[in-house]
C-alpha cells in the first residue's frame, strides 16, 4: 500500500494504533530475560504505549523472544492465529533470524519468516533493553506510515505459509487437540 | 424532552471524557509512585480508539455479543439517574436504591457474555467478580441504609441537602466513611481486591476472550461504572452542591484509591470474602449502633 492511496480516515486510524500497542510476549527462548528491564522502571515500555497483555485475543503484536523447536512453532501459529486483525510480528534476537547458535540443531526452525510474517526483527544475542526499545520505536513508526502489513501478506499468500508449515510440522498443524 | 436527550448525551460524553482522562493521569500517578515517566495522560483514548478501530473481532455466539451491549447499556441508564453536585438529569429518580440495582445489571451482563464464551478461566473469572460483589455490596448497603435512616430519604440530592445543613457524614460517621471507602476499592476492583481480573494468574479473568471492538466497549464500561461508583461515594459522605466541588472531591478519592492500589498486594477470593465479612462488616454495624445511641 503507496501513502497516496491511503485515505485520511486509514491514516488517523494508523496513528491511533501507532500509539497503542498490546504485546504478547512468546517467551520460549532466553531473550525472554530482557523484557522484565523492559517492562519496568528502568526502560519503561509503558512511556511509549506498549503494554504487556495475557491473551492472544487482547494483543497487537506477537513478539517471539528467542529459537522456536518445532514443537512450539505449532503452538505460535494456533497463537498467531487467535490474534485479532491489524497484528503484527516482532522477532526478537538471531535465533529468529538464522538460527543463531542452534544453526544447526536438528529440533529448531532457523528462519521464523518462512512460517509467520515477521513485520521487524530485533538482531543481536540477545539485543539489550536499548535495542528492544529502539525496534519498537521504528515498529511504531513504521505503523504510523503504513508499512507494517504482515497480517495482509499473510492473508494473502496463505497458501504459500502454510506449505512451509506443512512441510517442517507435517500433518500435526490440523490435529485437534 | 429534546432539551433533555441533549443534557443527557453531553452529561454521557462529559462524564467520559472526564473518567478517562483522569484514569489516564492515574496511570501517570502509578508510574511517578514505581519511578517510572508513565504514558500521555491521552493514552486511555488511544486504548479505546484503537480497539474500536480493529479489522476484526472474534464472536462467541448470541448470549456473547448480547451481554455486552447489556452491560454497556445498563451502565449508560445508571449513569443518567447519577447527580452531579447538585443537578441531577432527573432529580426525583436520582436515588441510591435505583443505582445501586442498575449497577448490578451491568455486572450479570458482563457475566453472562463472559460465561458465553466458553473459555473456563472466563468462568472462573465471572465467579470471582460475582463472589467479590456478594462480600462488599453486604457492608456498604449497612451503611447506605444507615445515611438513608438519617437524611429520611433515598435520594441522593436530599442526601445532599441533610449534608449540607449537618456537616458531612465522612465527619459525622468516620468509620462508616472507612467501610464505604474499602467496599470502594472493591467495586473498583483495585489492587488488594482486584482477584476477578488477575492478569498473571488466570489471564484477565471474564475478559480473556474479547477482542476489538467488544473489548473497546468493555473498557468504556468500566469507565461508567468506575464515575458511578466513585461518585456514589463522594454525594454520601461529602456531598455538597456545587459541580466543581464535587469534580474536585472526585479526583481526591479517585486518586488517593490509585495510589492505594499501587502499593498493595493482590488478595485470594476467599481472604476478600473473609475480610470483608469480619473487619468492613464489624465495623459497619459498630457504627451503627454508635449512630443510633447517640440519637435516642
Amino acid at each position: 500500500m503507496s501513502m497516496s492511496t491511503v485515505s485520511l480516515m486509514e491514516k488517523i486510524k494508523n496513528i491511533i494504533r501507532g500509539h497503542s500497542l498490546w504485546m504478547l510476549h512468546y517467551c520460549t527462548g532466553c531473550g525472554a530475560m530482557e523484557l522484565p528491564p523492559t517492562m519496568t522502571a528502568r526502560f519503561d515500555m509503558e512511556r511509549l504505549g506498549f503494554a504487556p497483555m495475557a491473551t492472544p485475543r487482547q494483543a497487537d503484536i506477537l513478539l517471539v523472544t528467542g529459537y522456536l523447536s518445532v514443537k512450539t512453532l505449532r503452538r505460535l501459529i494456533y497463537t498467531y492465529e487467535q490474534m485479532q486483525d491489524p497484528k503484527w510480528v516482532v522477532g526478537f534476537g538471531s535465533c529468529t533470524i538464522n538460527g543463531g547458535i542452534y544453526y544447526d540443531s536438528y529440533a529448531t526452525i532457523k528462519r521464523l519468516d518462512l512460517y509467520l510474517p515477521v513485520d521487524l526483527y530485533i538482531a543481536g544475542c540477545m539485543p539489550r533493553p536499548e535495542a528492544v526499545i529502539n525496534g519498537f520505536k521504528k515498529l511504531m513508526d513504521m505503523i504510523k506510515s503504513g508499512e507494517a502489513n504482515g497480517w495482509k501478506k499473510y492473508k494473502e499468500n496463505l497458501e504459500w505459509y502454510r506449505a512451509n508449515q506443512r512441510k517442517i510440522l507435517g500433518d500435526s498443524l490440523y490435529v485437534t487437540r | 424532552m429534546v432539551n433533555m436527550i441533549i443534557l443527557a448525551v453531553v452529561f454521557v460524553i462529559g462524564a467520559f471524557i472526564f473518567q478517562v482522562t483522569l484514569s489516564g493521569f492515574s496511570r501517570k500517578v502509578v508510574a511517578r509512585i514505581q519511578k517510572r515517566r508513565g504514558p500521555t495522560v491521552f493514552q486511555n483514548f488511544y486504548d479505546i480508539g484503537k480497539l474500536l478501530f480493529k479489522e476484526s473481532s472474534i464472536s462467541h455466539g448470541f448470549i456473547f455479543d448480547f451481554g455486552i451491549w447489556m452491560a454497556l447499556g445498563s451502565t449508560i441508564a445508571t449513569l443518567l439517574f447519577m447527580p452531579v453536585g447538585g443537578w441531577a438529569l432527573m432529580p426525583k429518580y436520582a436515588n441510591i436504591i435505583v443505582i445501586i440495582y442498575l449497577l448490578a445489571v451491568g455486572s450479570l451482563g458482563m457475566a453472562m457474555s463472559a460465561v458465553g464464551s466458553g473459555n473456563p478461566l472466563a468462568s472462573i473469572g465471572v465467579s470471582r467478580a460475582l463472589t467479590q460483589m456478594f462480600a462488599y455490596e453486604l457492608p456498604f448497603v449497612v451503611i447506605a441504609v444507615l445515611i438513608i435512616y438519617l437524611a429520611k430519604s433515598s435520594n441522593i440530592l436530599k442526601i445532599i441537602e441533610y449534608q449540607t445543613q449537618n456537616g458531612w457524614n465522612l465527619f459525622s460517621m468516620p468509620i462508616g466513611a472507612l467501610v464505604a471507602y474499602i467496599s470502594l476499592m472493591g467495586m473498583l476492583g483495585k489492587k488488594p481486591f482486584d482477584t476477578p481480573i488477575a492478569p498473571a494468574e488466570i489471564a484477565s479473568g471474564p475478559l480473556v476472550e474479547y477482542s476489538g471492538k467488544y473489548l473497546g466497549f468493555l473498557m468504556i464500561q468500566h469507565e461508567f461504572a468506575t464515575f458511578i461508583e466513585v461518585g456514589l461515594f463522594v454525594h454520601l459522605f461529602m456531598g455538597s452542591t456545587s459541580i466543581i466541588g464535587f469534580l474536585i472531591k472526585y479526583i481526591i478519592v479517585y486518586i488517593s484509591a490509585v495510589m492505594i492500589s499501587s502499593v498493595m498486594a493482590r488478595l485470594k477470593i476467599d481472604e476478600v470474602v473473609k475480610f470483608y465479612w469480619r473487619w468492613p462488616l464489624g465495623l459497619a454495624i459498630l457504627q451503627a449502633i454508635i449512630t443510633l445511641g447517640v440519637r435516642f
